[in-house]
């Protein structure tokens, strides 16, 4: 029993979970979206700093959310530096197949910074507990939200 | 507050919890079992969201489907006949379950949401204008918010909201003062899903009557609660659901006053609801059939006949004073964990006990103490506007019901330390 926790909640996890990165909101944010996770009442805003060429130069969040939904965000905020729209389009797909499907149904969604899916292997862990797979996804959600200029996002 | 609840305990040791137990067969299984490793027992915590269904009521619903089942009011034949007559039997046991003054007060519908969307749609549609008020309370269910907003946006009523004090109380004097010539409805909660606080509901109702003001109550969990008397609160309306009450789902009940009911135009059309149907034009029959359009829930009506047999059976009393004796032993298990807080305190609440955990989401809370086999509500519990009166956004519920012991309690306590100590909150 503790072991799926601890497959749930990995250290990496609890420590984003508990000390979030980039929680704050930049001053020259030019994109941001709220994102809502009805079911538990988890609210969150993404902000980031897109570049002429659209490079995303910066992203951050604030909001309220339990340990999963915040330690995605955090790390979220983290692999996104530097990356273009379209990358940050692919790693959302991917990242999605890795915490709804089983591996052998992932599909390509492009090139992604396999570095960056690597670090976020460690949410996979959610597959085993359905009812969290939308805490996990709710910050990625809204920053896709926030690239295609909606103002607000759902997880579900 | 602990008057009722140290009367609660003395009573409490007549009610045989282990039989009980046996009635309910969900009971004996255990959670979470993998290959290899047996699982957890359940601990079922979350009635108020929906109850679990005796034996009595299964059976009665497969036994009716086996030997009975027919459409009703509409055939000549043996089993048509057989059905209806269930069917309307039901409607009897609802309207002295509620000590309704006749069978012809009760309405059938989908669920408590039905109900209150039946009363905005019908009665508010048709007697309220633009200007005029709804009072409703903070600690709502959203199927007491929603439909009348939807009557706001189609007509420009206006809502006005009673605070709950901080323990929880409904605050009677502010709801007073709310009333005034323009109020034209009062649709309050009988007793909160989330606090647990039960409702003055005939001083509600007093208060609304001197200015002619009819008022609807949300029973969906008081009448799992404890006994209700409709003449006695003198409602107007009164309406609950059946799975939170043992029996199945998609069946509820509103009760309404013959003379009011009479007065509404029907909220659906179609087949059951009409006296004679012709392009010229069509009319409806007396209530409750006007307001009952199309198939009704027929197999559900018998399960929740069964549901009324079996908490009648077992005394509403005895069933209060043993809830009351679990939710005061949790509620001491539970303050004397560092960092738990508890919502809702009024005297005489019902029991369910909403907390938060210092430093610990109520959805990780939620996930740890079911690995445990503790199943617990987290969430807004469908009362949003509540949890902003109480400035968090969600809450772990743990709510108990006739099947559960002290034992129980202790399983949900010694989950939340294991939490917490998995959190190092």
């Amino acid at each position: 029993m503790m072991d799926d926790l601890r497959e749930l909640y990995q250290e990496v996890i609890l420590d984003h979970g508990k000390n979030p990165r980039n929680f704050r909101h930049p001053a020259d944010a030019n994109r941001e979206a709220r994102g809502d996770n009805p079911m538990c009442g988890d609210k969150l805003s993404v902000y980031m700093t897109l570049s002429d060429d659209g490079i995303i130069q910066d992203c951050a969040f604030e909001g309220r959310g339990c340990a999963i939904s915040t330690a995605s965000a955090s790390m979220m905020t983290e692999v996104l530096r530097g990356k273009t729209e379209a990358e940050a389009q692919a790693l959302f797909e991917t990242f999605h197949d890795l915490c709804t499907k089983d591996d052998h149904l992932h599909t390509d969604h492009g090139p992604v910074d396999e570095e960056a899916m690597e670090k976020l292997m460690v949410l996979s862990g959610v597959r085993q507990f359905p009812m969290r797979v939308k805490c996990a996804t709710l910050a990625w959600h809204t920053m896709n939200a926030a690239i295609k200029g909606d103002q607000k996002a759902s997880s579900e | 507050m602990p008057d009722m609840i140290t009367t609660a305990t003395t009573m409490g040791t007549a009610f045989d919890v282990e039989a009980v137990r046996a009635d309910f067969p969900i009971l004996a299984r255990s959670v979470h079992a993998v290959k290899g490793r047996p699982g957890k027992p359940l601990v079922f915590l979350d009635s108020a969201a929906s109850a679990q269904k005796p034996r009595a009521v299964i059976d009665a619903m497969s036994r009716f489907m086996e030997e009975e089942y027919a459409n009703v009011h509409r055939g000549v034949h043996y089993l048509s006949q057989r059905a209806t007559d269930r069917f309307e039997e039901a409607r009897r046991k609802v309207a002295r379950f509620l000590n309704a003054p006749g069978d012809q007060c009760i309405v059938f519908t989908r669920n408590a949401t039905e109900a209150f969307n039946l009363i905005a749609s019908s009665y508010g549609r048709t007697f309220l204008e633009r200007g005029d008020e709804v009072v409703v309370s903070v600690m709502e269910h959203h199927a007491n918010i929603v439909p009348w907003q939807l009557l706001q946006a189609a007509k420009g009523i206006v809502i006005r909201v009673v605070p709950v004090g901080e323990d929880g109380s409904f605050d009677l004097d502010a709801y007073a003062g709310l009333l005034n010539d323009r109020t034209k409805l009062v649709s309050i909660t009988h007793c909160s899903n989330v606090l647990g606080t039960v409702t003055p509901a005939k001083e509600i109702a007093r208060l609304a009557h001197e200015r002619g003001i009819p008022v609807a109550f949300d029973g969906s969990q008081a009448v799992v609660h404890g006994p209700v008397d409709v003449q006695d609160i003198d409602a107007d309306f009164y309406a609950f659901t059946a799975h939170k009450l043992y029996g199945p789902t998609g069946l509820g009940v509103l009760y309404g006053k013959r003379e009011i009911l009479k007065r509404m135009p029907p909220y659906q059309g179609g087949g059951e609801m009409i006296q004679t149907v012709s392009f010229e034009g069509t009319t409806f029959k007396e209530p409750p059939m006007r307001f009952e359009a199309g198939t009704p829930p027929i197999t559900e009506t018998v399960g929740l006949s069964a549901a009324i047999d079996y908490v009648e059976a077992l005394g509403r009393e005895a069933i209060a004073a043993h809830e009351h004796d679990l939710l005061a032993y949790a509620t001491e298990r539970l303050q004397a964990i560092d960092g738990v807080r508890i919502y809702g305190t009024a005297p005489g609440k019902g029991p369910i006990l909403s907390f938060t955990v210092d430093g610990l989401h109520p959805h990780d809370l939620g996930t740890i103490v079911d690995q445990y086999g503790v199943a617990v509500r987290v969430g807004r519990h469908c009362a949003e506007p509540l949890m902003d009166r109480f400035g968090v956004g969600a809450t772990a519920r743990a709510s108990f019901a006739l099947y559960n012991t002290r034992a129980e309690a202790d399983a949900l306590a010694e989950s939340v330390i294991a939490a917490k100590e998995f959190f190092g909150a």
